[in-house]
């Protein structure tokens, strides 16, 4: 269909289409102006209109939603009809994958061509499997955040499976972009929803270790500090406990103020740390006005600290720091 | 700061309207009723909805119900449940909701609701968050939010919760602030919203704004408009927008409007459209913007209207 787009023949000149009386849309009332809609399209859509009201479900019918759909894939009503067309006539399905293929290739954010995919991919069963993780790698390639591209692997997996390389496809996609959220969404999806990896308690060591790996060479990276408190399904006592979250902060503070560290640094001792000499110190290093050098309170130091580097969010510091529970004046 | 251009927004909008002549309102035909929605309350909100014919759309609307109750982009197109919100908030709007077969609309909405929980746009049965909040928003403007079972649409809500505060369009989905828009919005319209940490949630939302003061909606992503409203409305509704620097973001908006021809676009310098107009608006009303009228972030509607349809105030 692409090739002879430019050579296209009007349905009206077109003899397998001489008994169709075109509808044209009913624009309510008092259509403002007459309409000179794109006449190709217009045409198109006369005819789907016509086919449609007469329930025509026939082989030249899924022709012409090819066709309308080419011109504008966004049409709910186009695919409606296209699917009554395709369980009608039991076609094929593997050829309405290589028409969704080229439909998506310009079209990769519309959620009506993913949801078609996902009902001929459901009705072919396991078969589609393979199919559908390339169909989405090759998406995801032009746009790796492609929010319809993650959910619709995200569903093949869970209801065909395919899980065996999703880990090194995670991987793999990190290496390419280290500050790709979606692969790092999908990355605990993996760890935490495999059937084969065992779950988050099987992984949380290898997956703690990558993490700290990771930050330490982009502090600035929001993703990865948010999948490590992922990493202790957000319980603070765990994340306290463990002492590579308190060396982390400090190796990250030792170099420059960072944001992420102080936060989660703070969320520590809100929660019990009990910081040692060393990082009092980084903290301290941090610090240039003498108004907090007064007071010893490590918590308020951050606080401060969090105001300046962050003044864009300086309320939310702010508060913060009126709500610190009394424990961290303390210390 | 340049000023909100109000009268050639609302210029905009109405000649838009009009202009049914071109390829782009051409290939939205079939979703005219969502820009009808975005359109109108864009009026609502300057001050401006007498300036529109009314009972010419309302009979427009209805035109679009189809006999399963649900309603279409436009006439003669097939239901879906995205149309059918719009075309209860329009009749909302216009205080026109008496012109509805109300059971019938809202039997329509409840029969999308799964065994899950969760609720499926149409026929077809494409599950999404967005569809449990439109679902619920127009079961709640109906008041008729007792056709479903609001327990098992809430547990569906809270499965697609992540650890980072925030909600994907289906368990395990990345977080997205328009998902979170639709979870929190859900959650507050059925009373729910104790489901949420509000400080995790508010982190990760005052996180959106980037330095130029407008919001994205992940991580990494780039700033846009549309996002004024899903950041922060659910920024209200959990009542942390103090949280972010309300000026910047309100100078990142003023930013991108078409001052010549009115018309907001998605960041400064781009094409206007009705879409990023009507949520550039509404961030400005969240905002409390001097002039614009004040929107209820849960039902996306003039808090007015709001007041009058579903408080009887
Ligand atoms: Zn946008």
């Amino acid at each position: 269909m692409d090739s002879d787009e430019d050579e296209r023949i009007p349905f009206s000149q077109r003899p397998e289409w001489s008994d169709i009386k075109p509808v044209p849309q009913d624009d309510g009332p008092n259509p403002v102006v007459p309409i000179a809609y794109h006449e190709d399209f217009r045409e198109t859509m006369d005819y789907f209109r016509a086919v449609y009201l007469a329930d025509e479900r026939t082989p030249r019918s899924l022709r012409l939603t090819s066709e309308a759909i080419a011109m504008n894939a966004g049409n709910y009503t186009v695919w409606h009809f296209r699917r009554l067309i395709l369980e009608t006539l039991n076609t094929d399905l593997h050829e309405e994958f290589d028409f969704i293929e080229n439909i998506a290739k310009s079209n990769s954010k519309n959620y009506q061509i993913w949801h078609h995919r996902r009902w001929v991919a459901e009705k072919m069963g396991t078969e589609a499997t393979n199919m559908e993780l390339k169909f989405t790698r090759k998406i995801l390639s032009l746009d790796a955040k492609n929010y319809h591209a993650w959910s619709h692997r995200q569903w093949v997996l869970q209801a065909l499976g395919g899980w065996e390389d999703e880990l090194d496809y995670c991987l793999q996609l990190l290496e390419e972009d280290i500050y790709n959220n979606s692969a790092w969404n999908q990355r605990y999806f993996v760890i935490t929803r495999s059937p084969l990896l065992g779950g988050l308690p099987a992984m949380r060591e290898s997956e703690v270790r990558y993490t700290i790996e990771v930050i330490l060479l982009n502090p600035d990276n929001e993703s990865p500090w948010r999948y490590l408190r992922g990493l202790y399904k957000g319980d603070a006592e765990a994340l306290v406990g463990d002492p590579q979250v308190s060396c982390l902060c400090m190796k990250v503070l030792s170099v420059r103020g960072n944001t992420f560290a102080l936060n989660l640094l703070l969320d520590l001792l809100c929660h019990g740390l009990q910081p040692n000499g060393e990082l009092k110190s980084v903290v301290e290093g941090l610090t240039n006005s003498e108004s907090d050098s007064i007071d010893p309170s490590l918590a308020i130091k951050v606080c401060s600290l969090l105001e300046t580097l962050d003044p864009m969010r300086s309320n939310y510091w702010a508060w913060r720091k009126v709500t610190l529970p009394s424990h961290t004046k303390a210390i | 700061m340049g000023e909100l251009e109000m009268e050639k927004h609302v210029r905009y909008i109405l000649t838009i309207e009009k202009k049914k002549d071109d390829f782009v309102s051409l290939v939205i035909e079939h979703l005219r009723i969502n820009g009808a929605y975005w359109g109108l309350t864009t009026l609502d909100l300057l001050g401006k909805i007498e300036t529109i014919d009314q009972d010419e759309v309302v009979s427009w609307v209805m035109k679009c119900q189809d006999e399963s109750g649900g309603f279409a982009g436009n006439i003669g197109h097939d239901p879906h449940i995205l149309y059918t919100l719009s075309a209860v908030q329009i009749l909302a709007l216009l205080d026109k909701l008496d012109v509805l077969d109300i059971d019938k609309v809202s039997n329509y909405v409840a029969g999308l609701q799964n065994e899950d929980g969760s609720f499926s746009g149409d026929i077809w049965g494409e599950v999404d968050t967005r569809f449990s909040y439109i679902a619920i928003c127009c079961l709640s403007i109906l008041r008729r939010l007792e056709k479903i079972n609001v327990e098992k649409a809430v547990d569906f809500v809270v499965r697609c919760k992540n650890l980072d505060g925030g909600f994907g369009s289906t368990p395990g989905g990345e977080s997205h602030a328009g998902q979170i828009f639709c979870c929190v919005g859900a959650l507050a319209l059925t009373g729910s919203l104790h489901h949420i940490d509000r400080d995790l949630l508010g982190w990760w939302l005052c996180e959106r704004q980037v330095k130029s003061g407008g919001l994205n909606g992940r991580p990494e992503k780039l700033p846009d408009v549309c996002y004024s409203w899903w950041v922060l409305s659910s920024l209200v509704m959990i009542d942390r927008v103090h949280w972010i620097d309300k000026e910047k973001l309100a100078r990142f908006i003023l930013d991108c409007q078409d001052k010549e021809n009115g018309g907001i676009s998605d960041r400064p310098d781009d094409a206007v459209d009705v879409f990023h107009t009507y949520f550039g608006v509404a961030g400005l009303s969240l905002l409390e913007y001097p002039g614009v009228k004040a929107i209820d972030p849960a039902y996306a509607l003039p808090v007015d209207v709001v007041n009058k349809i579903i408080f009887k105030k």
